[in-house]
C-alpha cells in the first residue's frame, strides 16, 4: 500500500509547490554578480523547443537572453520560455534521495535508496513474473533518456509494460500518419507554414500551447493566404481568422468527411496524384457521400454554409496546409479524425510540397524525439514495430542480447494503470510522468496506486504522484543534462548542460544506470556520458525510419537542427518528408484511410446534457509539476476557471465569477465560472493543470482511442448547476 | 547602420504576457514590468492589446511635470523620471494620452518603459519586442516592416485638438493615415461652430 504517508497540508509544507519569484540572489543581485557565461540550449516547456540562453554563474542558472539567431524561434519566448529559469534553484527541488516511513519521507543515502528498490524490485519480480513491474517514461525527457528507459525497461527489468506520458498527448496523429504514410512525423517545416494559401487549425489552441507558431501564422495571413479555425472555442488564434467553424464536441470527423465531400463533389481533388500516389480513395470517396454539408450541420453545428466555403478554399488553394493539435487527438476516434484530415490533404494533393501538408502540433517538450526510440509499448529505436523481425535483431545486436530477449509489445499508458488498479500489474518506476494529474479520472489513478505494492519515482520535483511513492529519487532538469530533443517540425536539437543538479539530486541517467547494475545487468549499461547514449541510440536507429545515425551533436550545432531522417554522416537531414510524392510504406504510396464516426465513450444524454472539454492555459505546462512553482506563471492565472456562454449560464442562473458544481458520471467538482461569447453555448470548457479538488481529471473519463490508446479528454457529458457552498472546491489546497 | 523601429500590431496580440515577463527580467527595473497586456472585453471576445510607452516626440509627460524631471534622450527615448527630481506629483500618469507612466509609490518615482534602454543603447532589440511570440511588438527595420505586413505603420495620433507624433509606430489598416480617437475629428463642423465647441 502506497498512500499518501502524512496529509496533504504537510507534503505542500514540505516539497511544495512554493511560488518562486526572483531568481538566486534576489532581482539586484545579478548586476553585482553578473553571469559568468549565457549557454545557447532550448526551452524546456513544450514541443516548439524555441532556442534560447541560460545565463549561468556560480553552478546556477539565474536568467535568460533570448537566441536570436536560432532560426526557429528568432528570440521569441512565451512566458512560459521568459521564466523557465526559475527552477534549478527552486527551494523546492528534491536534494536527494527519499524513502517513505509513516511518519513522512525521510532522507537517505543513493545507496540504501537503490538498494531498497532493486530489492523491491527483485522480490516483486521473483513473486510475480518480470511483467509484474511497469515503467513509466516522459516525453519531456531529452531523446537518450527516452531511449535509455525504453531499453532500462525491456534489458535491466526485461518488463515488457513500458510506456510514457506521450500517450497523452499526440499518439492519435502518430498512429494515423503511420497507417497513411508508414512514418510519425510531422511532414514541414514550419518554414512551410507562412507559403500556405490557406491554413486549417482545427483542435488546436496554438497561441496559448504553442505561441510561437502564431507568428507564422500571422505571416501567412500576411502574405495574403486565409486562416480557418475550427474549434468549439474561440481561442486567441481566432482573433483573425477568414473563417470560423465552431465544431461540437466530438464530431470532428463528420465535418472533416463533409469538407471532403464538397471538394469531391466540386470535382476540386488531384486525381492524377490520387491515382499515382494513392491507395483506398474509392472507399473514402464513398463513405463521405452521406456527409452533405446539410447533414453535417446538424451534427457539427457548424453552419452548411461555412462548411461549403472551407471546402472550396482547401479545395482550390494552389497549396494549403491543415495543421491540428489535442483537440482532435484526445478523442475516442482521435485516429479517424487525424486519417479524415489526412485524406483532405491526400485528395488535394498537398503533401511533399512548399506551404502544403498536414502537420501534427506535437505538444511536449520532446513529444516527437521522445517517441522515436523505445520508450513507447510497441516500438523500438527508429520508430521500429516490436513485432518486425528485422528491427528487434537489429536492436538486439547494438543492445547486446539475444532478439527473444526483447519482450513483446507491453501495455500502454493507460492499461498500465488499469493494470495496477486490478492488481495484474504490482509495481511502477516512473520519470516524467504526473498521472494523479494527467490521466483522466483522477480517483481510479489514486485508487490504482493505492494497490500498487511499490513505487518509484524519478523527478526533480515531489510531484503528486510522488505523494504515493515508496521512493522518491531526485533527478535532473533539462538544463542539468546533456542530449537532444527533436522538435515539432522532427528537427533534433542540442541540449547543453549549463549546469549540475542541486547537491545530491542526480542526472536521470546515471540513477537508471545504478539501478541496472545493482540488477546484474552493468554491461549493457555500460555508460560514462549521455554521448555515449547517443551514439549507441544513433546505432539503434540505423536503417529506422526515424534513421538518426547521420546526426551528431556537433552536426546540430553547426546547423543549428537536423531534421530526421538522416542516414549518413555526410547527409544534410530532411526538413520536408515526401517530397516527390514519395511516402514511407514500401510501395511508396500513402493510404487513404476510412474513418467512421463513433459515439463518445461518455456522451451526452437528458441526465448530462453539455459537454465538457479540457484543455490549457498558456501560462502552465501540462501537470504543472514545473509551472506551478513559478510565481509570474501562476499569478497570470492561478486556478482553473470555468468558461460558459452567457446563454448557457443564464438558464442556471450563473452570473460570472459564480461557483458553479460540474458533475458528471464520475463525480462533482465546483469551480469559478467565467461568462464568455467565447464558447459553444452546449458547452463548458476547464484547463487541466491542477491537482486535487482543482482537477478538472476528476471528472473526465478512462475511454480510449481502440488504436491510439488516448484518452478522450475532450469530450465528457456533465451537468451543471450553480452553488453557493464552494467547499469542494481546492481553495484549501 | 539600418534603423530600428518599434512597431505595435495589437490584432496580432496573443494575450500572452510574454512582454510584460519579460520586460520585468530588464536590468533597470528588474521584478517590474513596464508594458501591460489587457483584454479589451473578455465577456465577448479574447481580443487582448498590449500598451507600451509610444515615446512621444513632444511627450506630454514632461511638458505637464512641474519638476522638469523627465527626459527626452537625442534618440528620441523618453526616459523615466530622473529620481533626484521627481516629486511624485502623478502628472504624467494623468497627463499622458495614452496612459503609461506608472507611479511606484513604494519609491515615490515615475517610471515608465524606456524602450530598454540598457539593451537599445547597445544595438540589442527591447526584451518585449524581441521574446513576443506573436510579434505583435516588433523592433525592425520600418522598410521591412511595410514590406511584409499587410497593416501599415502610422505614428500620427489625434487626442481632441492635440497632435501628437511619436517614435513608436502603430499598425493600421492601409486606409488609414493618422489615429483619431474622437468623434469630433470624423465630423463635418462650421469653422466658427468648431472653434466655438472646442474652446468648451
Amino acid at each position: 500500500m502506497a498512500k499518501p504517508p502524512i496529509p496533504l497540508p504537510q507534503l505542500i509544507e514540505l516539497y511544495g509547490p512554493h511560488l518562486n519569484y526572483e531568481p538566486p540572489g534576489g532581482w539586484q543581485d545579478e548586476s553585482i554578480h553578473p553571469a559568468d557565461k549565457l549557454v545557447k540550449t532550448h526551452c524546456c516547456f513544450c514541443g516548439q523547443q524555441c532556442g534560447i540562453q541560460l545565463k549561468v554563474r556560480d553552478d546556477q542558472v539565474i536568467g535568460f537572453e533570448p537566441w536570436e539567431d536560432f532560426p526557429f524561434n528568432r528570440g521569441m519566448l512565451c512566458p512560459k520560455g521568459v521564466k523557465r529559469y526559475m527552477q534549478n534553484n527552486h527551494t523546492d527541488r528534491l536534494l536527494g534521495p527519499l524513502l517513505r516511513t509513516d511518519n513522512g519521507f525521510n532522507a537517505t543515502t543513493w545507496d540504501e535508496a537503490l538498494d531498497f528498490t532493486v530489492k523491491r524490485i527483485r522480490e516483486i519480480q521473483e513473486k510475480y513474473g518480470k511483467d509484474s513491474v511497469a515503467v513509466y517514461g516522459g516525453a519531456s525527457l531529452t531523446t537518450e533518456k527516452a531511449y535509455l528507459v525504453g531499453k532500462f525497461a525491456r534489458v535491466a527489468l526485461g518488463t515488457k509494460h513500458i510506456d510514457y506520458n506521450g500517450r497523452l498527448c499526440m499518439v492519435s496523429a502518430g498512429t494515423a500518419y503511420k497507417l497513411a504514410f508508414g512514418v510519425d512525423r510531422s511532414p514541414n517545416p514550419w518554414e512551410d507554414i507562412p507559403k500556405a494559401e490557406v491554413v486549417m487549425i482545427t483542435g488546436s489552441n496554438t497561441a496559448e500551447c504553442s505561441p510561437i507558431t502564431t507568428e507564422y501564422i500571422w505571416r501567412m495571413k500576411d502574405n495574403g493566404g486565409k486562416l480557418i479555425v475550427v474549434d468549439p472555442r474561440m481561442t486567441p488564434i481566432s482573433r483573425n481568422n477568414d473563417l470560423y467553424l465552431p465544431v461540437r464536441p466530438g464530431m470532428d470527423v463528420i465535418l472533416y468527411m463533409s469538407i471532403l465531400n464538397v471538394i469531391l463533389r466540386e470535382g476540386l481533388h488531384k486525381q492524377d496524384f490520387i491515382d499515382a500516389h494513392t491507395i483506398g480513395f474509392a472507399e473514402v470517396a464513398e463513405s463521405v457521400k452521406q456527409y452533405t454539408p446539410e447533414v453535417a450541420a446538424d451534427v457539427t453545428g457548424v453552419p452548411p454554409a461555412a462548411i461549403e466555403k472551407a471546402a472550396l478554399w482547401l479545395g482550390n488553394a494552389g497549396a494549403a496546409m491543415i495543421l491540428h493539435a489535442r483537440g482532435v487527438e484526445h478523442q475516442s476516434k482521435g485516429v479517424e479524425n487525424c486519417s479524415a484530415l489526412i485524406n483532405i490533404c491526400l485528395a488535394t494533393g498537398n503533401f511533399g510540397r512548399e506551404g502544403a501538408g498536414c502537420v501534427m502540433i506535437t505538444g511536449q517538450g520532446n513529444g516527437q524525439g521522445g517517441r522515436e526510440h523505445g520508450q513507447k509499448c510497441d516500438q523500438l529505436p527508429g520508430q521500429r514495430s516490436i513485432d518486425d523481425p528485422d528491427g528487434r535483431a537489429h536492436v538486439a545486436s547494438v543492445w547486446g542480447i539475444e532478439p527473444d530477449e526483447i519482450p513483446t509489445a507491453g501495455y500502454s499508458a493507460m492499461e498500465i494503470m488499469s493494470a495496477l488498479h486490478s492488481g495484474e500489474i504490482k509495481a511502477l518506476v516512473s520519470i516524467c510522468f504526473n498521472p494523479v494529474i494527467s490521466l483522466p479520472h483522477a480517483e481510479f489513478t489514486k485508487e490504482a496506486l493505492e494497490k500498487a505494492e511499490f513505487v518509484c519515482i524519478i523527478d526533480p520535483f515531489m510531484s503528486e504522484t510522488a505523494h504515493y511513492a515508496d521512493v522518491v529519487l531526485a533527478g535532473s532538469l533539462q538544463e542539468e543534462d546533456e542530449g537532444v530533443v527533436a522538435n515539432v517540425e522532427g528537427r533534433v536539437l542540442h541540449i547543453q548542460k549549463c549546469v549540475n543538479p542541486p547537491k545530491d539530486a542526480r542526472v536521470d541517467w546515471t540513477i537508471f544506470v545504478d539501478i541496472a547494475k545493482r540488477l546484474g545487468r552493468e554491461k549493457h549499461f555500460d555508460y560514462h556520458s549521455s554521448r555515449e547514449i547517443f551514439d549507441e541510440l544513433r546505432e539503434a536507429s540505423r536503417g529506422g525510419h526515424a534513421d538518426y545515425y547521420g546526426i551528431t551533436y556537433e552536426k546540430i550545432d553547426k546547423q543549428m537542427g537536423v531534421f530526421w531522417p538522416c542516414p549518413t554522416l555526410d547527409h544534410p537531414g530532411t526538413p520536408r518528408l515526401f517530397e516527390n510524392a514519395k511516402f514511407f510504406h514500401k510501395d511508396g504510396k500513402a493510404r487513404f484511410m476510412l474513418t467512421p464516426y463513433r459515439e463518445s465513450g461518455d456522451p451526452v444524454n437528458n441526465e448530462f446534457p453539455i459537454y465538457l472539454t479540457t484543455g490549457r492555459v498558456v501560462s502552465q505546462y501540462l501537470s504543472g509539476t514545473q509551472t506551478r512553482r513559478i510565481g509570474a506563471l501562476v499569478d497570470m492565472y492561478p486556478e482553473p476557471r470555468l468558461e460558459i456562454h452567457p446563454r448557457l449560464a443564464k438558464q442556471h442562473g450563473i452570473a460570472d465569477g459564480d461557483w458553479v458544481t460540474v458533475t458528471t458520471r464520475r463525480t462533482s467538482a465546483t469551480f469559478k465560472a467565467m461568462v464568455v461569447k467565447t464558447i459553444r453555448p452546449d458547452t463548458v470548457f476547464v484547463p487541466y493543470h491542477w491537482p486535487g479538488k482543482k482537477s478538472i481529471n476528476q471528472l473526465t473519463h478512462r475511454t480510449i482511442d481502440p488504436r491510439s490508446k488516448i484518452p478522450e479528454y475532450k469530450v465528457s457529458a456533465c451537468r451543471i448547476a450553480k452553488t453557493t457552498d464552494s467547499s469542494t472546491e481546492g481553495g484549501s489546497q | 547602420m539600418t534603423e530600428f523601429g518599434f512597431f505595435i500590431d495589437p490584432s496580432r496580440c496573443i494575450g500572452c504576457k510574454s512582454c510584460e515577463n519579460a520586460c520585468a527580467e530588464c536590468e533597470t527595473h528588474r521584478g517590474y514590468p513596464m508594458i501591460q497586456v489587457d483584454f479589451i472585453d473578455r465577456a465577448n471576445s479574447i481580443a487582448t492589446v498590449p500598451t507600451v510607452c509610444m515615446h512621444c516626440d513632444n511627450p506630454t509627460c514632461a511638458q505637464v511635470c512641474p519638476a522638469d524631471a523627465i527626459k527626452k534622450t537625442d534618440d528620441g527615448v523618453v526616459q523615466s523620471s530622473l529620481k533626484p527630481r521627481c516629486v511624485a506629483c502623478s502628472n504624467c500618469v494623468l497627463g499622458c494620452p495614452f496612459g503609461v507612466p506608472k507611479m511606484m509609490s513604494a519609491i515615490d518615482q515615475m517610471m515608465k518603459c524606456d524602450m530598454c534602454y540598457d539593451r537599445t543603447s547597445t544595438g540589442k532589440r527591447p526584451m518585449c519586442a524581441t521574446v513576443c511570440p506573436s510579434q505583435a511588438l516588433a523592433f525592425v527595420p520600418l522598410e521591412q516592416i511595410k514590406r511584409e505586413r499587410k497593416l501599415k505603420p502610422t505614428n500620427v495620433f489625434h487626442f481632441g485638438k492635440q497632435k501628437v507624433t511619436t517614435k513608436v509606430f502603430m499598425m493600421v489598416p492601409e486606409t488609414v493615415d493618422e489615429i483619431s480617437v474622437d468623434v469630433v475629428d470624423y465630423m463635418w463642423e462650421r469653422e466658427e461652430e468648431h472653434e466655438a465647441s472646442a474652446s468648451i
